[in-house]
């Protein structure tokens, strides 16, 4: 085991990856000699070489459709997406083509091979174009994986996973998280399986779910909570897309409540999936409205960005009125 | 590690030290690309041109796969008429360009084109009963039922699934060639596109990471002179996409899209640079589209007949018959033989393969992902409870 931050775990699984499989590849705007901006693959271009890790052209579009051409040669290419703010004009090749590739062709061709890495998210002081959290867009899009690591153990264990499974994968990472998560972390291989959550703390009185960064404000809600006496059964969904209802629909079933929270606009989020889902499951067991605590119907702020996050208060505050309903 | 220092070193941002004291402007006409030529209509060569090194055979299976496609194209534009094809597209006036180019590479360069490309699938092999199948979304369609009629693809013969949207196998290619590179295999990407497709975004991106990131690619741009009914003129200013090749620092050239032997030498010329040098090249191949864009289109609405015949008198198919018969390598005889036999093998097999069964229903879930999720399973088993209460009402699964 080691200390790591998010980060460091992400460049450790490429790290892995690369030394394991020749034929994967690191690609993006400035991930080459420099190492990304935020460093998730510094030194990999020392290490494996300028053919297998190099810097491209400032072309999201063309980022995705270089990696869609490589995943279908045969190549595991790992595309990093500067900030998921820019990925919409990649929109196109991941909807269209890198979605659609197995499909399409009846099986003659795929793209099983890609990965596509961004960084997502608010909490940095971003502003409108480095803090969206674009995940729901891809969620509607049979085809893809969406992949969203809340911790830096599972960021390693879930990006090995990613770059091995035979299917395109969008791989959200946490910008917010990428220095303030440490954990521990095994330094060998291994990999976590996707499309499968993960019960982080079982209780009995309310289950609360959420991915990626807002796990954090959730765990601080539950504890919260607890000093109230309510019990809080903690969910990490971890994959979006294919997304784990049995685990979830076991969990309300039990505690008859529910909260899903995330940091994305509220109108036609995630959470709204994930509400009908449910209520459709578990309608009979529910003691409360499923209960959505999200960022609001605007372009992601700048100065009222605290006021924006749906934080540990604001999921505090509908845990107690869910309870008490 | 040179690269890095040159890089670092360019503290002046000066890309070739040429410098004036004076401003000047340079416009696209002072730069021209010529047009290569070898064949004239009659048959015979433009003085001072020499024919590329092409054995009979390969000559004679070329001009063969484009009366082919002449017929196929004929045949399915009736069908789709008659009802028997939900849509068609058509290759007629631009065979030379399609099939020149592929018959100048190797089997094992993949291939990746836009959708008029069926000549270089025929030339690789696909059979008249694969085009049907696929045509008719059938039980044997390669592509199992899920596209449009003319959406070719088979990983045997190398040829990249057609996808509607225009542009995207640019980048894709780009990115195709740059594995195949890394793996070391003595092939390339061919890529097609038209000259509409050359104003999409991807298209810029493409050429631009082909270039710099050094990826074996023949960019084949089809300049037939219309977007459905947009001509050139109201697609792009200066001169044409050969100049746009360059731009993006990749050798390149125009040529004769009507003169089998100019596509055919200028793509043999091409291969040797992508294999090489590993850096891709552009070729522009100066066409017309004869027929209309698709089955859903009618030219009449914006050209004119004349036009249509003016360019008729280029066709390439006679032009490189009238070469042919000059060498004696084709007959008058055989051309007529072999378009009646091409003719009753099309319909034939039209008739063969409509009587086939539709792709299972099962297919509609399967190669989504690798396996069916089991949310997809889910939605299935409800959907076939539903199809089982009423299925007169669902013909393509008969209940299943």
């Amino acid at each position: 085991m080691a200390t790591m931050n998010l980060l460091q775990a992400v460049n450790n699984a490429l790290d892995i990856a690369m030394a394991d499989n020749r034929r994967v590849i690191c690609l993006g705007e400035d991930v080459g000699k420099f190492g990304g901006v935020f460093r998730a693959t510094s030194h990999l271009q020392e290490k494996y070489g300028r053919e297998r890790c190099f810097n491209t052209p400032l072309t999201e579009q063309g980022i995705a459709g270089f990696a869609i051409g490589l995943a279908a040669q045969g190549s595991v290419p790992v595309a990093e997406i500067q900030f998921a703010d820019y990925i919409f004009p990649a929109f196109d090749q991941l909807v269209n083509e890198a979605a659609k590739f197995r499909y399409r062709s009846g099986n003659e061709f795929n793209v099983a091979g890609l990965t596509i890495r961004t960084p997502y998210g608010g909490g940095i002081a971003g502003g409108l174009y480095h803090s969206q959290s674009p995940e729901s867009y891809f969620c509607h899009t049979p085809g893809l994986k969406v992949v969203v690591p809340s911790t830096p153990y599972q960021a390693k264990g879930l990006l090995l996973a990613a770059i091995r499974d035979p299917n395109p994968i969008l791989f959200f990472e946490p910008k917010r998280l990428y220095r303030a998560a440490q954990g521990e972390v095994p330094e060998d291989d291994y990999e976590l399986p996707l499309g499968r959550a993960e019960v982080v703390r079982e209780g009995d009185d309310i289950t609360l779910v959420a991915w990626g960064a807002q796990m954090d404000y959730l765990r601080q809600a539950a504890e919260l909570a607890e000093a109230d006496g309510i019990s809080c059964e903690l969910i990490d969904l971890r994959t979006l897309l294919p997304w784990d209802e049995e685990t979830l629909a076991a969990s309300v079933s039990k505690t008859g409540r529910l909260i899903v929270s995330h940091e994305a606009p509220r109108t036609g989020g995630f959470a709204g999936e994930i509400c009908a889902a449910i209520q459709e499951r578990c309608f009979l067991s529910l003691e409360a409205p499923i209960c959505r605590v999200t960022g609001l119907d605007t372009p992601f702020p700048l100065v009222h960005e605290k006021e924006y996050l749906p934080d540990q208060l604001k999921v505090y505050e509908a845990i107690k009125a869910t309870v008490s309903y | 590690m040179n690269a890095n220092n040159a890089i670092n070193n360019n503290i002046s941002n000066d890309l070739n030290n040429n410098k004036v004291h004076k401003p000047g402007f340079i416009a696209a006409k002072q730069l021209p690309i010529p047009t290569l030529e070898i064949l004239k209509a009659d048959g015979t060569l433009h003085a001072g041109a020499a024919p590329p090194a092409l054995e009979q055979a390969l000559a004679r299976k070329i001009y063969q796969t484009m009366i082919y496609i002449r017929v196929l194209d004929e045949r399915m534009v009736a069908a789709q008429r008659q009802g028997r094809l939900s849509f068609y597209l058509t290759c007629t006036g631009e065979e030379a360009a399609v099939i020149g180019a592929a018959a100048a590479c190797e089997p094992a360069d993949m291939i990746m084109g836009q959708y008029r490309e069926q000549g270089a699938l025929r030339f690789r092999g696909f059979t008249t009963e694969q085009f049907m199948n696929q045509m008719l979304s059938n039980e044997k369609d390669l592509g199992k039922g899920r596209q449009m009629p003319i959406h070719y693809g088979t990983r045997a013969l190398n040829y990249m699934t057609i996808s509607s949207p225009l542009a995207t196998q640019i980048p894709q290619a780009a990115g195709y060639a740059y594995g195949q590179k890394l793996d070391g295999e003595q092939a390339c990407t061919l890529c097609y596109f038209g000259e509409g497709a050359a104003s999409e975004g991807d298209f810029h991106a493409g050429l631009n990471m082909a270039a710099v990131l050094k990826a074996p690619v023949i960019f084949v741009c089809r300049n037939n002179g219309y977007a459905i009914s947009t001509p050139t003129e109201e697609q792009f200013a200066g001169d044409g996409i050969a100049s746009r090749g360059v731009g993006y620092g990749m050798q390149s050239i125009r040529v004769d899209g009507n003169d089998l032997l100019a596509v055919y030498a200028a793509t043999v010329e091409a291969r040797k640079i992508v294999i090489e040098t590993n850096e891709p090249v552009l070729i522009e191949t100066m066409s017309y589209r004869l027929g209309a864009h698709s089955t859903s289109d009618d030219p009449s609405g914006y050209r004119s007949r004349e036009e249509e015949d003016k360019w008729r008198e280029q066709d390439p198919i006679e032009r490189m018959k009238n070469w042919l018969i000059k060498q004696q390598w084709w007959s008058e005889e055989e051309d007529t033989r072999s378009l009646e036999a091409y003719r009753k093998e099309v319909l034939d097999t039209l008739k063969r393969q409509e009587k086939l069964s539709p792709p299972a229903l099962e297919e509609l879930i399967t190669d989504v992902y690798d396996q069916v999720p089991a949310h997809l399973q889910a939605q299935y088993d409800s959907l076939g409870e539903h199809l089982r209460k009423y299925p007169d009402h669902y013909p393509a699964s008969r209940g299943a």
